[in-house]
């Protein structure tokens, strides 16, 4: 693999093999950031989770990776964008169990948990963007 | 370059005139191309069938190949070309089986130059037909490869029996839903075609558990103990264990183990199996 830049990176999401791919571009900026292997693995299950929620209920979109600095530290930013039908009642969205399909309806709500910023954009009829970051510690 | 029709209609009836020697001349030069590994019956089969769906053709210059005038003769081409692929030919040898054509017409119409221009025009038609199994060959490729790697899933999805009413998956890499699900598939059939009472489902190798995974995990444990068996799940790492934690899932009352060898001992134990270890000298 190329040596990457911090920069942005983007990945279509259209199929379970992109969920894949969204998967390992992620690990290599958390493993690129030197989180720990703890928090490399919980940011890589977040985007999972997200890239394929963007999949199944956004109908497809993209995701975008980046390092990201705060001046005192470092961090990995993921979000994952569609323009699908949006989510119109988010407080059961984020419900833990609460599934629109046959899921377990912990993606969400989980994501939330193993991240440090969240951060769920979305207009019924527009789409979604759910950005997350993970701070190096 | 398109001729006018009254030249093309002349093409064609020379081509429809001669057309039994131009067949078997074509495959005469064909067969010999690919060296023995086609007949010269299946190559006359398919090529009869092709020049029959091309004479309606002569005339145009094969820009409009993706048109409908062209669909009979694509579904020809690709027919050809995926039969062609599946029995180990290259895309050259593939297109030249299209190209070859030309030589036989040039030389059949050679004397007349009043057919010259038409020709020429015939021979961008081929070029463009023999193109046409590039791309067919290309897909047909990727359906192989695409094929290839499901059954490849499949292979190395080994379900082991490690004793007597035990049977253990290990699983490695990363795990999409296409494969999850096809080892837990084939982990409940093999408990019924062996007759095991337990499972060992080792995840030491996998690098996250997210719900879909989590849920074909626990769908799976359910369906075993339907049928009178048990799972026990091995070799979750601390990085693994605190995500599940975070993310919410409860597995319950699924016997979990730290390691392969601890998830054996359990099902040994419980099979009535006492490991022991005796002094040794
Ligand atoms: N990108 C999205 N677009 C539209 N709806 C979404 C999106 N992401 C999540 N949702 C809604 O939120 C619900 C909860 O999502 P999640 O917690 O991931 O559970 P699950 O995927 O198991 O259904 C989904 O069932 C769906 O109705
Ligand atoms: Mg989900």
């Amino acid at each position: 693999m190329p040596p990457r830049s911090g920069g942005p990176e983007e990945l279509r999401i259209s199929g379970d093999d992109d969920v894949v791919r969204v998967r390992q571009l992620v690990r290599t900026y958390a493993q690129q950031t030197k989180l720990s292997l703890v928090d490399q693995t919980k940011l890589v299950t977040a985007a999972s989770e997200l890239a394929r929620n963007t999949l199944i209920y956004g109908g497809g979109g993209f995701a975008r990776v980046e390092e990201i600095s705060d001046g005192r530290r470092s961090g990995v930013r993921a979000s994952f964008h569609d323009e699908g039908p949006g989510i119109p009642d988010l407080t059961l969205a984020l419900a833990d169990g609460w599934s629109s399909g046959s899921g377990l309806g912990l993606g969400l709500s989980g994501a939330r948990r193993l991240v440090d910023e969240f951060d769920l954009d979305t207009e019924v009829g527009r789409g979604t963007v759910v950005t997350v970051v993970k701070w190096k510690r | 370059m398109t001729a006018d029709a009254g030249d093309a209609q002349r093409l064609t009836e020379v081509l429809r005139a001669n057309a039994e020697s131009l067949i078997d001349k074509w495959v005469s030069a064909v067969a010999g191309l690919l060296r023995g590994r086609s007949t010269k019956t299946e190559l006359e089969r398919d090529f009869r069938e092709f020049f029959t769906a091309l004479l309606p053709l002569v005339g145009s210059d094969g820009r409009d190949v993706g048109g409908p005038r062209f669909t009979e003769i694509r579904s020809l081409l690709e027919e050809y070309s995926r039969s062609r692929v599946r029995a180990g030919f290259t895309p050259t040898e593939t297109a030249s089986s299209v190209f070859s054509l030309k030589r036989e017409v040039f030389e059949l119409t050679q004397d007349d130059p009043s057919l010259h221009r038409e020709v020429l025009v015939f021979s961008g038609l081929l070029d463009s037909l023999g193109l046409l199994t590039f791309e067919s060959y290309a897909r047909v490729r990727e359906e192989i490869i695409r094929e290839q790697a499901e059954q490849l899933l499949e292979l190395t999805t080994p379900v082991v029996k490690i004793w007597e009413g035990v049977l253990a998956v290990p699983l490695v890499g990363t795990l999409d839903s296409a494969r999850t699900q096809v080892v837990m598939e084939k982990l409940l059939e093999s408990l019924v075609e062996t007759g095991s009472e337990h499972a060992i489902i080792d995840i030491t190798g996998v690098s996250a558990v997210d719900t879909q995974v989590a849920q074909h995990l626990l769908k799976t444990v359910v369906a075993a103990r339907l049928m009178g068996a048990e799972c026990i799940v091995s070799g979750i790492r601390p990085q693994i264990a605190q995500t599940i934690v975070a993310l919410g899932i409860e597995f319950g009352d699924i016997v979990t183990k730290a390691s392969l060898a601890d998830a054996l001992r359990h099902a040994l134990r419980r099979e009535g199996v006492d490991v022991v270890r005796r002094e040794v000298g």
